[in-house]
């Protein structure tokens, strides 16, 4: 079977300008954060990002990376709305397709089906409709003769999603209390990458965890990354919960653009090793200060 | 024993539930999850309460508190598949609700360029067109009760009607509590009607309050104040930390 063993920097190069990219994981939770920290890195704009926003939308956006994003929302959970993506959109550096998250779903799922809609109720009536003139409608050709709206296909060129564990083939595993979307967005891609916490032999998968936690097999994936902590400072349960005290500290510096300068500084300014070093030096500095 | 205007409103969350059978309850926000929770326990044993997360909880916890039996797992694909399926009521917070009872969640202003980004539409498009929908408004302000709401997010009945009858079929927009009043839309081509005024509160206020003209017809009673095995219940059980009480002052 083959090694599909990668670093962020491999799965970067694969991005190229222009492409749309999806994003795992929902708002703040299992968000595939080194991926996106190592996309912050490098030259790549003008990208399309698919995503159930957090603080991935809000990295990208400020970082100037995003044309376009399709989402339902922005959040980081604990605190409601993201700072950085309320920027983008007061400052309409962004063009934005608002869709209900449940549409969303059923794009990935037609994506993911190879087809190029699938017929909802959810949207009918809405300004989700108004502000997005590609959406169609279709009318059953059933005696019921209804008229839903045809979620068109949200066909993805790379998929990024991060899992508590899996092997080098591929198969990987989510331990946490739900999967998301995370299947789907790779089933809608063209490449799938997928980063976790550790990587281990396939037998030790479900030696101590139940067969239905593996939700990616290797035919849905293209390349894994081994990045411990890498969905921080979002949830990855049960390894390790949101860091809500960092996460209060990106929201207030990124209310403010001299915050923001700095703390992109302190934090964002090197690679991912380094990253890790300053939130430890931020959690030594919190308990020294709280002392 | 006096009875704060918080300890009112879930009796009237409450109330919303209220004959709803086997369906899952959605509060959104703290006071309707007190509501929901009070319901489970008084009138609507029946109702499917979850932690917000995952879990369907079997038992009733506090505000805050983990369910000491799980009775089923609900991640969010589930949820949707809820949704659609359609046996559920969903309370929904509002940054604005208008007259013919559309609701706003994703921006204040012109879309292109909004002075206020908020959340996003979320899934209130397709609660709307799909489950009873109630909605839950801590702060009632001509702000928030408007004319016509800045992006239609939850859809109300006339959008519905002129969807067609696929977005009108399983539409159920049922009623919105504030602090002040509880109201719904049964007013004149659907809209906006003022059904009880929490005591101590002047139909007069509520109209004050309102951005938009407010249906009344006739005399209004008032918002029916919780009994006394709600109030403990409310009290010693739901929310021992007054949480309520900060969200509607007293």
């Amino acid at each position: 079977m083959r090694d599909k063993m990668m670093t962020t920097d491999g799965v970067v190069a694969r991005i190229e300008d222009g492409m749309t990219v999806g994003i795992g994981g929902w708002g703040s939770r299992r968000k595939p954060m080194a991926l996106v920290r190592a996309l912050l890195r490098s030259d790549v704009t003008d990208l399309t990002v698919v995503s159930y926003g957090g603080p991935d939308v809000g990295l990208l956006c400020a970082a100037g990376k995003v044309t376009k994003l399709v989402f339902a929302f922005v959040s980081l959970d604990s605190i409601p709305l993201e700072p950085l993506f309320r920027s983008a959109r007061e400052s309409a550096s962004i063009e934005v397709e608002e869709w209900d998250e449940g549409m969303f779903q059923t794009g990935l799922r037609a994506a993911a089906q190879r087809v190029p809609f699938l017929p909802m109720r959810a949207g009918l009536g809405s300004d989700v409709m108004t502000h997005n003139p590609r959406l169609r409608t279709v009318t059953s050709p059933y005696a019921d003769a209804e008229e839903l709206l045809a979620v068109p296909a949200l066909e993805l060129d790379v998929a990024l999603v991060h899992m508590n564990r899996a092997d080098k083939h591929g198969n990987a595993q989510y331990l946490g209390p739900d999967p998301y979307f995370d299947d789907l967005f790779c089933l809608a891609a063209a490449q799938r990458f997928v980063s976790t916490e550790q990587v281990v032999d396939t037998a030790a998968l479900t030696a101590d965890a139940p067969v239905q936690t593996l939700l990616l097999n290797r035919l849905m994936v293209d390349g894994v990354v081994e990045t411990p902590r890498g969905a921080h400072f979002t949830t990855c349960a049960p390894d390790y919960d949101r860091d809500e005290p960092f996460q209060k500290a990106y929201a207030a510096a990124a209310a403010d653009p001299d915050a923001w300068a700095a703390f992109e500084q302190r934090f964002l300014s090197g690679d991912e090793a380094a990253y890790h070093e300053a939130v430890k030096a931020f959690h030594a500095e919190q308990s020294g200060a709280s002392r | 024993m006096i009875v704060t205007r918080a300890e009112v409103c879930a009796a009237a969350l409450s109330d919303l539930f209220r004959d709803d059978g086997e369906i899952m309850a959605s509060p959104m926000g703290l006071l309707p999850t007190v509501g929901a929770r009070l319901a489970k326990l008084t009138h609507g044993p029946d109702l499917l309460i979850t932690d917000g997360e995952s879990l369907i909880m079997g038992d009733v916890p506090s505000l805050g508190g983990q369910p000491g039996v799980v009775e089923g797992w609900i991640p969010f694909r589930t949820v949707f598949d809820v949704v659609a399926n359609g046996r559920r009521h969903v309370v929904m917070g509002a940054t604005q609700v208008d007259r013919q009872g559309n609701q706003n969640i994703s921006c204040i202003g012109d879309y292109a360029k909004p002075t206020r980004q908020l959340l996003g539409v979320r899934g209130a498009p397709g609660n709307t067109v799909n489950n009873k929908t109630s909605y839950w408004v801590p702060k009632h302000s001509p702000r928030v009760l408007v004319d016509q709401v800045d992006m239609v997010s939850g859809v109300g009945r006339r959008r519905a009607l002129q969807a067609g009858p696929a977005a009108a079929r399983f539409h159920d927009v049922h009623r919105v509590v504030t602090n002040l009043a509880v109201l719904d839309f049964t007013g004149p081509d659907h809209t906006i009607r003022l059904i009880s005024v929490h005591p101590g509160v002047s139909v007069g206020e509520v109209r004050a309050a309102s951005g938009c003209d407010v249906d009344v017809d006739g005399d209004v009673p008032e918002t029916r104040l919780p009994t006394a095995e709600e109030l403990t219940l409310v009290r010693e059980v739901l929310d021992p930390r007054s949480l309520r009480n900060r969200e509607v002052p007293a």
